[in-house]
């Protein structure tokens, strides 16, 4: 209590309305040594913890702010508290099974992992040209379909963590309609280990293009919502216009892609750059803003949403015009050998499947066996594919020892490799806005962690 | 794809005798690469050290398919159907040997832009007082990429080259990562670095062989400083010291954790089984088609 005779590392205050109240005192070696130095330099030094477990900070990354008033002097980010060893988990399963891990690195944008990889394992097989058409078209659809969900999530909370509930409240009732597409075709919402090596599960059902169909101006309708609470609100604009400004230089030097180098002004995407899934056969711009701040950063987003809705209804008019076919494929050595069917008690291999290999034909039952146990073996070699994820340049780094298991696989995480922007785009900057540029940012830290 | 060794895996009885001409080979490799000095090695120096590897297995292979077959890079032997050594493998396979190889150094011309890129860098380097031979070990053209192995030493001029000179331009740095072979004697732990072009629409990737007895590399922050966490990253994960790099602090694991979890020969721990003292062994130990 006040009378305490241990080493302390500052006087307790003492002054009259201090008199009578209890006062506790915190002692110990470094803590001493910080207080003495801080007396020494006779400045006043003030490090805030901000998370890991905070509600603005875009899920579990920590920051640690050092400010002075409301003035941020250093940001460091910590993260790794979602780090869940994906990647070492995907050396020991098959090729086949890792899309079901690494679709669960960054939740929000699933499939972009699932295709990023399987077009890895695909072009170390040497069988990218073989990949049937439809089954490309519809990697094409679901991941612009991501795209826009991914987006409305990164509106939606960046306006939360401002307190603009209504602007969450929108962009997750929109986000709601991509989900129930995701469910219908992948009978999954996230998560869904639908792209596969060689294709994917399986086609589209009857009627999920009219569902499709109908829902994207639903969307749109959403979004136009979103622009009108959000782009032309002072209140947003006072928070954004000119906050987290990260010039093209700074975003070069340091890697980072996606929408924050766009709105420095470099139209760089890998769906023009770097063509993958036929992205040069679609017609959509990559929007550009030059202010390089966070409200710049919203504009594009929006608009990019249109711009991938447009693609989505362009794969959608080629599904229907090329009609039923593989989605597989046509190599029995690698193909999964029964494509999925909804039966009697859910979702599993379909019954004719069942019917061949139990009944009929035991060289298609031991086929089956060899290749969904020991699975496919894939030649040595490295491959590295990118593609452009919500967030940047997603960049999958695969090695294979000719084995049945990847022997190292490494994703290149656009949020993991932005997140280092931090401390450039908040220091100098009011503690405010470090939430306001961090929600620019995007980071999901399934993705950073994996 | 063309260039896949399948077609070099050998089966045989005589193992033991593979397993020492290979061996040879390592020790070879490994005293050439902790020769500081460079310069008078070429790129040769590993497809040299393959090709002892090959001779003494020689007996096992199939015949040559001709003078276009490719140098392979060898990074373990195996031995056996399941990967298992406790001898319970029973399937008749137990004297199976496979020999692991990595495509190996690609002769010209490489295709593509790979001849320009590789010219103009040979050129940039040599003006710099670098000559080509002593920063790039060797040039792999593999599934229409483009990777050049570079000596440690060399690999922020390297870096320096591609990115400031303004026809290669590797303007955008995407990251570093790891990769741990460690059967691959004396050149255990590879650094391996994608880089991009936008400028040029080019992307090829640089790879940095070290050993685990002395696994440091110069940092390549200076140069691309989005690599920072990168490879922070990389050393959390491998163990790979980035010399000059300003704060190498581990990254997504905890700052107390001990070991470098990507490494192959990391325990991975099993489960106890409460069944008269079983476990269900780690992943790594269990039986697995190798």
């Amino acid at each position: 209590m006040a009378t305490s005779q241990t080493p302390h590392a500052s006087p307790y205050i003492v002054d009259e309305s201090t008199e009578g109240v209890p006062s506790f005192e915190a002692s110990g070696g470094d803590w001493s040594q910080i207080a003495e130095e801080a007396a020494r330099l006779g400045e006043e030094r003030i490090v805030v913890n901000m998370g890991p477990q905070h509600p603005s900070t875009h899920g579990v990354l920590r920051l640690m702010l050092e400010i002075d008033g409301e003035t941020v002097t250093e940001a460091r980010c910590g993260i790794g508290y979602l780090h869940t060893g994906i990647e070492k988990n995907m050396e020991y399963r098959t090729w086949v099974q890792g899309p079901t891990f690494c679709t669960r690195m960054d939740y929000l944008a699933n499939m972009f992992q699932e295709t990023a990889y399987c077009l890895a394992v695909e072009k170390l097989l040497g069988i990218t040209d073989d990949i049937p058409e439809r089954a490309t078209v519809i990697r094409v659809m679901m991941m612009e379909l991501q795209r826009v969900s991914s987006h409305l999530v990164c509106l939606a909370t960046g306006g939360n963590e401002l307190g603009a509930t209504t602007i969450m409240t929108v962009g997750f009732t929109a986000r709601e309609e991509i989900l129930r597409i995701f469910e219908l075709i992948t009978g999954l919402r996230m998560n869904m280990a639908y792209v596969r090596p060689g294709g994917v599960a399986q086609d589209i059902p009857p009627g999920a293009l009219d569902t499709v169909r109908e829902a994207i101006p639903v969307i749109k309708d959403y979004i136009r919502q979103l622009g009108d609470l959000m782009l032309a609100n002072p209140i947003y604009k006072g928070r954004t216009v000119g906050v987290g400004h990260l010039g093209l230089s700074g975003c070069m030097a340091l890697g980072i892609t996606g929408p924050v180098l766009r709105s420095a002004g470099l139209p760089y995407d890998v769906r023009k750059a770097d063509p993958y899934c036929g992205y040069e056969t679609y017609d959509f711009e990559v929007p550009t803003s030059t202010d390089a701040d966070s409200y710049s950063r919203t504009v594009l987003r929006m608009e990019e949403c249109y711009q991938s809705l447009r693609i989505v209804e362009q794969a959608a008019d080629r599904l229907q015009a090329m009609g039923a076919g593989p989605v597989m494929v046509a190599d029995k050595k690698i193909a999964w050998p029964a494509q999925l069917a909804i039966g009697s008690d859910g979702m599993g291999n379909s019954l004719d499947h069942i019917k061949e290999i139990m009944g009929t034909s035991m060289e298609a039952l031991i086929h089956h066996f060899k290749l969904v146990t020991e699975g496919f073996r894939v030649p040595a070699g490295q491959v590295f594919q990118t593609v452009e994820h919500p967030r940047g340049e997603l960049g999958v780094h695969l090695v294979s020892d000719g084995g049945t298991r990847p022997y190292r696989a490494h994703f290149r995480d656009p949020s993991f490799n932005n997140l280092q922007a931090v401390s450039l785009m908040c220091e100098g900057g009011q503690v405010a806005d470090v939430v306001v540029a961090v929600a620019a940012l995007d980071p999901v830290l399934g993705g950073v962690d994996r | 794809m063309s260039e896949t060794p399948k077609d070099q895996h050998v089966t045989g009885d005589t193992a033991s005798a593979q397993a020492g001409a290979s061996q040879v080979a390592k020790d070879t490799a490994a005293g050439l690469k902790g020769t500081p000095v460079v310069g008078t090695e070429s790129r040769e120096t590993p497809q040299k050290a393959t090709e002892t590897a090959q001779e003494g297995a020689g007996q096992n292979l199939p015949a040559p398919a001709g003078p276009a077959t490719p140098q392979l890079e060898i990074i373990a032997v195996r031995e056996g159907m399941f990967g298992a050594g406790d001898g319970g493998d029973t399937s008749g396979f137990g004297g199976l040997v496979r020999t692991i190889a990595m495509p190996g150094p690609s002769e010209r011309p490489y295709g593509g832009w790979f001849d320009e890129v590789v010219d103009i860098l040979a050129e940039v380097l040599g003006e710099g007082g670098t000559p080509f031979d002593a920063a790039i070990e060797k040039v792999v053209v593999d599934r229409e990429e483009l990777t050049l192995y570079v000596r440690r030493e060399h690999v922020v001029t390297v870096c320096r080259a591609l990115r400031d000179d303004q026809d290669l331009r590797f303007e955008l740095g995407l990251g570093v990562s790891g990769v741990h072979y460690p059967f691959d004697t004396g050149r255990e732990l590879h650094a391996v670095y994608q880089l991009r072009s936008i400028t040029h629409g080019r992307a090829l990737r640089l790879e940095v062989a070290v050993s685990e007895t002395d696994p440091h590399i110069p940092s390549s922050v200076a140069v691309y400083p989005g690599h920072d966490w990168h490879e922070r990253e990389t050393w959390d994960f491998f163990g790979i010291v980035f010399d000059g790099h300003p704060g190498l602090a581990r990254i997504e694991m905890p700052d107390d954790w001990p070991g470098h979890p990507q490494r192959k020969d990391y325990p991975l721990g099993g489960i106890p089984v409460e069944y008269k003292g079983a476990s269900i062994p780690p992943p790594d130990e269990r039986r697995s088609y190798s």
